[in-house]
């Protein structure tokens, strides 16, 4: 078996699964936000009002966990409600792992997941958001689910799931500087399609992730949804472990696929050989090469989101952007309090603001098109985000460039879309 | 919902494929968690004018990969409440597809892609959930429809996952 199948078969107590089977499985972790909150909160009153169906308590209060990132700082008074109904609902149920804005660490639940260790290796995570995938990164099954389901979880602790094929991922070869990890992910999604792994798992592997730094193995799980995946996943090892050795003590017992595991299809990458890609509009699976754009007018640079703005893309950007000056709006929020002030402390912040950048607090902001830098008609904008979809951002006639930190820093000088390479030498 | 009847409306087709959850309801509105008010805005990225087209038990007929994106559940929330009954498919993106069956808000039908040609915008259809067909009354054509897995079929039949008890 796979990792996904070993975890799947351990969490719903069976021996053995295949791909295809249906079986309802046992949770570990849950996640909720301030969008599918107060949609688990609706689907409840719902239950009480249609079923007569009271909750007056949920399966298992330590093993939820709520982020406030959508629409925080609260963006009107539709949002500050939802944040109120949150804080209500996190205190009727004793949920005491309430991540809340201007109140210590906060940051997009993604980041969260793996800054704050929220979730460890081998265990089965849901959480009510479509990018819950990136947890995979270190050795979970993690997927996203909707209300409904993540209602039913916290009310029986367990869900159904089918069983999904894995396709594998091999990367391998020696990572140029100008590559990072979403040059990968973009080109894997212009290869097999926004559905090429509509519900299957993506597990990566190859000599480059022997050091892959977790926070780009991030990217990578994080983007499988663009191709449609269940759930990404990334074997644990000792970079997992190092890594979550300084974020918690909890103890966890890892899962490794076997070795004749059986993958639905196998695909082999050289990195030294791909070049900084981008995901045109309006899908990210409709890619090109940076040099091929060259020259693209922009009118917005936007590093942020659980995709790109981890402590390792900030980095990325803050070395291009180094005693240079941006030439076209350039927005940078950090996707968690700690990042910010990692960031800060590394004297990247000052990086950012000396280049003339915004720097925001986290939030999801306008990766969703929610609230702060949203686009106007028309707009361009290359972003360190996840999708480009009509209106993703802003206006249905605005239009969104996916590239790297690398790329955005390198095009937020020029205000055209610029290969990295050009301004590092 | 149940799988014992047969259902009938008409349909309303947007012959594209990977029809995202920001263009099914935008992100501003997910914020908003009044159904009624959400169904205003349904389509919004494609067709604004779409809720006012849309009498109760129709259907939206569209390509692959239908509902791709995000995992809002406003998106099979806002659809059902305009009136839409069942989505006729090549393929569905997985969360919307569970949204719509455990929530109970409509059917995700999975037909394929020559039939997904044939049916055309306004046709009146009859879906024999029982049986696996589809009956074009307007074109007097008859198609096949891939059936629920047992799982789903029963959730399905139970109307929503909170309905359906897994020990039975």
């Amino acid at each position: 078996m796979t990792i996904t199948e070993k975890i799947l078969a351990r969490a719903s107590g069976k021996q053995k699964v295949s791909p295809g089977d249906v079986m309802f499985a046992n949770v570990d972790k849950v996640m909720l936000h301030d969008v599918s909150g107060p949609g688990v909160i609706k689907v409840f009153s719902e239950w009480e009002k249609k079923r007569g169906l009271k909750l007056n308590q949920i399966w298992d209060p330590d093993r939820v966990w709520v982020a406030e990132d959508h629409f925080v700082p609260s963006a009107d008074r539709i949002s500050a409600e939802n944040i109120t109904n949150l804080s209500n609902f996190t205190k009727q149920y004793g949920i005491s792992k309430h991540f809340k804005y201007g109140l210590g660490q906060y940051g997009i639940c993604h980041t969260l997941s793996h800054e704050e260790a929220m979730v460890l290796p081998g265990e089965v995570y849901v959480g009510g958001d479509s990018h819950t995938n990136t947890t995979g990164a270190l050795g979970a099954f993690a997927a996203g689910l909707g209300h409904t389901d993540i209602a039913y979880v916290l009310m029986k602790g367990k869900i159904w799931f089918k069983v999904p094929e894995t396709m594998l991922f091999k990367i391998d070869g020696i990572k140029p500087s100008h590559i990072m990890a979403k040059d990968i992910i973009l080109k894997i999604i212009g290869d097999i399609g926004t559905d090429g792994a509509n519900y299957k798992a993506m597990q990566f592997a190859g000599g480059v992730m022997k050091d892959l730094p977790m926070e780009e193995r991030i990217t990578l799980t994080n983007m499988t949804t663009e191709a449609g995946a269940k759930n990404g996943m990334i074997e644990p090892d000792g970079i997992t472990f190092d890594y979550l050795r300084e974020r918690t003590d909890a103890k966890y017992s890892p899962v490794y696929g076997d070795s004749d595991a059986h993958y639905s299809e196998e695909f082999t990458y050289e990195i030294d050989k791909l070049e900084p890609t981008i995901a045109k509009p309006f899908s990210p699976g409709n890619i090109s090469a940076a040099r091929e754009l060259q020259g693209t007018e922009l009118d917005k640079a936007y590093i942020g989101s659980c995709t790109g703005a981890k402590l390792e893309d900030l980095r990325a950007a803050a070395e291009i952007l180094k005693d240079k000056k941006v030439k076209i709006r350039t927005e940078v929020l950090p996707a968690a309090q700690s990042i910010y002030m990692k960031a800060l402390k590394e004297g990247l912040i000052n990086i950012f603001m000396q280049a003339g950048a915004l720097v925001g607090p986290p939030t999801c902001g306008a990766c969703c098109g929610a609230h702060m830098g949203v686009l106007g008609k028309d707009e361009v904008c290359i972003s360190t985000t996840n999708r480009n979809f009509p209106g993703r951002m802003g206006h249905v006639e605005s239009k969104t460039y996916l590239a790297s930190p690398i790329v955005v820093a390198a095009s937020a000088i020029t205000g055209k879309i610029t290969d990295p390479r050009d301004i590092i030498n | 919902m149940s799988n014992s009847h047969n259902i009938r409306g008409k349909v309303h087709k947007y012959d594209t494929d990977n029809i995202d959850t920001d263009v099914i309801i935008p992100g501003p509105y997910l914020k908003i968690h009044d159904h009624k008010e959400l169904a205003k805005h349904a389509m919004e990225g494609i067709d604004p004018n779409f809720p006012q087209k849309v009498s109760p038990g129709d259907f939206l007929v569209a390509g692959n990969n239908f509902g791709c994106g995000s995992s809002r559940e406003h998106a099979p929330i806002a659809l059902s409440h305009t009136g839409i009954k069942a989505i006729l498919a090549q393929s569905f993106a997985r969360i919307f597809y569970r949204n719509a069956v455990d929530g109970g808000y409509l059917l995700p039908i999975e037909i394929d892609k020559s039939t997904v040609k044939k049916i055309s915008d306004g046709d009146e259809l009859e879906i024999d959930l029982a049986n696996n067909k589809i009956i074009n009354m307007t074109q007097n054509e008859r198609y096949v429809m891939k059936p629920f897995p047992d799982l789903i079929a029963k959730i399905v039949e139970a109307g929503g996952l909170i309905n359906y008890n897994p020990d039975h």
